[in-house]
């Protein structure tokens, strides 16, 4: 029964999830909201568990002496967001919003602004002219390049229509042999979860 | 609609029951069960859920199914084993985009549970960040149950299992951070990736990781194929379950996905030549 109840509970939820879709009716509409409100509940309730977890293994870390800086800062944001927000709010002006300004979002600004740089060296090696697949690649690489601004337009009117020609056909194709792939794995994934032969959720399988 | 001069001005009435924003129409959708308009996708459904059903019964008569040997997968032995003899940790993400509801996850729980397996018979440590405190939690319970079925229920560590943050960069931050400085041998990133996978693909790779990683964008899988060793293109992904643990009616659910893509290659080329042929008919649509 320990096993079997969660495989019910995982049949029932999957069923009404996927029998709801097809309903317009109130009640179908209301157990849909429902169980997104459960979710976000249950959502919630992990993530104290995992602030939790995290200022635990953080503290371990501390006490153990292994990259005491990091975890220090990692901890003392972790702490002082919340009692910002709890003293002084969160509205404009409130300290709370200062810091996500002034502190938070460059931060992520400059990791964000770190992936042209990882762009550029994964092209340099993507783009390396070994063999002949690799060669074709890179000659498309730079038509779609170049032809995607306007100087592309000064060379020849062919370069635009060349490059979208690329793009709307042999790339798109590939694109969607890609995601009819993605798109039936997805379902028989779910199935395989919600007919209870996919387990490895479950402890014990 | 209103025509004012040469613009059109369009008033929309919606109706809410004051929760749901967009519950628009819902007095004349009142008495209604099904909605006609989903018919097609219902056909369907119920169609490849007969093909799985179907699938998974043939399975059982015992005729033994073959799947292609998968790089990305076959390699996931020799990801351990290079981790366990440079004595160096791995480090499994399941990136920032899924939550555990996804496919994509689930597909990702499955290839961490044979890792972690083979990471306990090895002994070897397993480090495993994410975004989301739920699939932190059922990460923990997949990797535990992988320790006991090794044999070493002690080489469990839950605190190598934890949540970092849900906000997209701080997590891509912290894990090129635990990348760059416990230098593991090898590098899973496996699951729902956005814009950070070129981050940590380019990371791990800056450090000699050998990588193996899989997702179901089309967007991030070209930067894994140019940054990893291995990449689990599309379907593989989802295929990893069946792959790894040789269960026929895992296995034949992937050959039910077969039959499918064989239908739909037909249905296009029967509806292209039906397109070909006659441009202008109509008697399909619903």
């Amino acid at each position: 029964m320990k096993q079997r109840l969660p495989v019910i509970i995982c049949f029932l939820a999957g069923a009404i999830m996927f029998l709801q879709y097809f309903s317009p009716h109130p009640v179908a509409r209301s157990v849909y909201s429902a169980i997104l409100d459960y979710w976000q509940i249950i959502f919630a309730f992990t993530l104290l568990v995992g602030v939790a977890a995290y200022v635990k293994s953080n503290l371990k870390q501390i006490s153990r002496g292994q990259d005491i800086p990091y975890r220090l800062v990692a901890i003392a944001g972790i702490i002082l967001m919340p009692i910002l927000a709890i003293i002084g709010g969160i509205k404009i002006d409130s300290p709370f919003l200062w810091v996500f300004e002034n502190v938070i979002a460059p931060m992520q600004a400059t990791v964000f602004s770190l992936l042209a740089f990882f762009v550029a060296s994964a092209s340099f090696r993507g783009f390396r002219a070994r063999n002949l697949q690799a060669s074709i690649l890179l000659g498309t690489a730079l038509i779609v390049l170049v032809g995607r601004v306007p100087i592309a337009d000064m060379i020849s009117e062919y370069f635009p229509k060349l490059t979208f020609w690329i793009q709307n056909y042999p790339s798109m194709s590939a694109r969607r042999a890609i995601l009819i792939g993605i798109g039936l794995g997805s379902m028989t994934t779910a199935f395989r979860v919600i007919l209870g032969i996919e387990r490895t959720y479950l402890k014990g399988e | 609609m209103k025509n004012v001069g040469s613009r059109f001005i369009i008033f929309a009435l919606i109706l809410t029951n004051a929760r749901d924003a967009f519950a628009d129409d819902i007095a004349g959708q009142a008495s209604i069960w099904f909605d006609r308009a989903t018919l097609p996708t219902l056909i369907l459904s119920v169609i490849c859920i007969a093909i799985v059903v179907y699938a998974i019964r043939a399975s059982k008569s015992g005729r033994g199914i073959t799947i292609r040997e998968i790089p990305g997968l076959a390699a996931v032995e020799e990801a351990v084993g290079r981790a366990t003899e440079m004595g160096s940790p791995m480090l499994f993400t399941p990136g920032w985009g899924g939550d555990i509801q996804r496919p994509t996850t689930i597909a990702s729980m499955n290839i961490l549970s044979t890792v972690a397996e083979k990471a306990a018979e090895y002994d070897c440590r397993l480090i495993y960040p994410t975004h989301d405190p739920v699939i932190m939690a059922v990460a923990q319970e997949v990797v535990k149950e992988s320790c006991y079925k090794a044999g070493y229920p002690d080489r469990y560590r839950p605190d190598d299992i934890f949540y970092i943050s849900s906000s997209q960069f701080g997590y891509a931050a912290a894990v090129d951070g635990y990348i760059s400085r416990t230098k593991p041998a090898s590098v899973f990133l496996l699951g729902t990736f956005e814009a950070e996978s070129l981050i940590l693909a380019e990371t791990a790779n800056s450090i000699g990781a050998m990588q193996i990683a899989g997702t179901d964008s089309t967007i991030q899988l070209a930067f894994f194929i140019v940054a990893c060793d291995y990449t689990l293109i599309g379907e593989e992904l989802f295929a990893a379950s069946g792959y790894l643990s040789r269960n026929p009616a895992i296995l034949s659910s992937v050959r039910a996905q077969d039959i499918i893509k064989i239908l739909i290659v037909l249905f296009v080329i029967i509806a292209m030549a039906w397109a070909t042929i006659d441009p202008l008919s109509t008697w399909w649509k619903f």
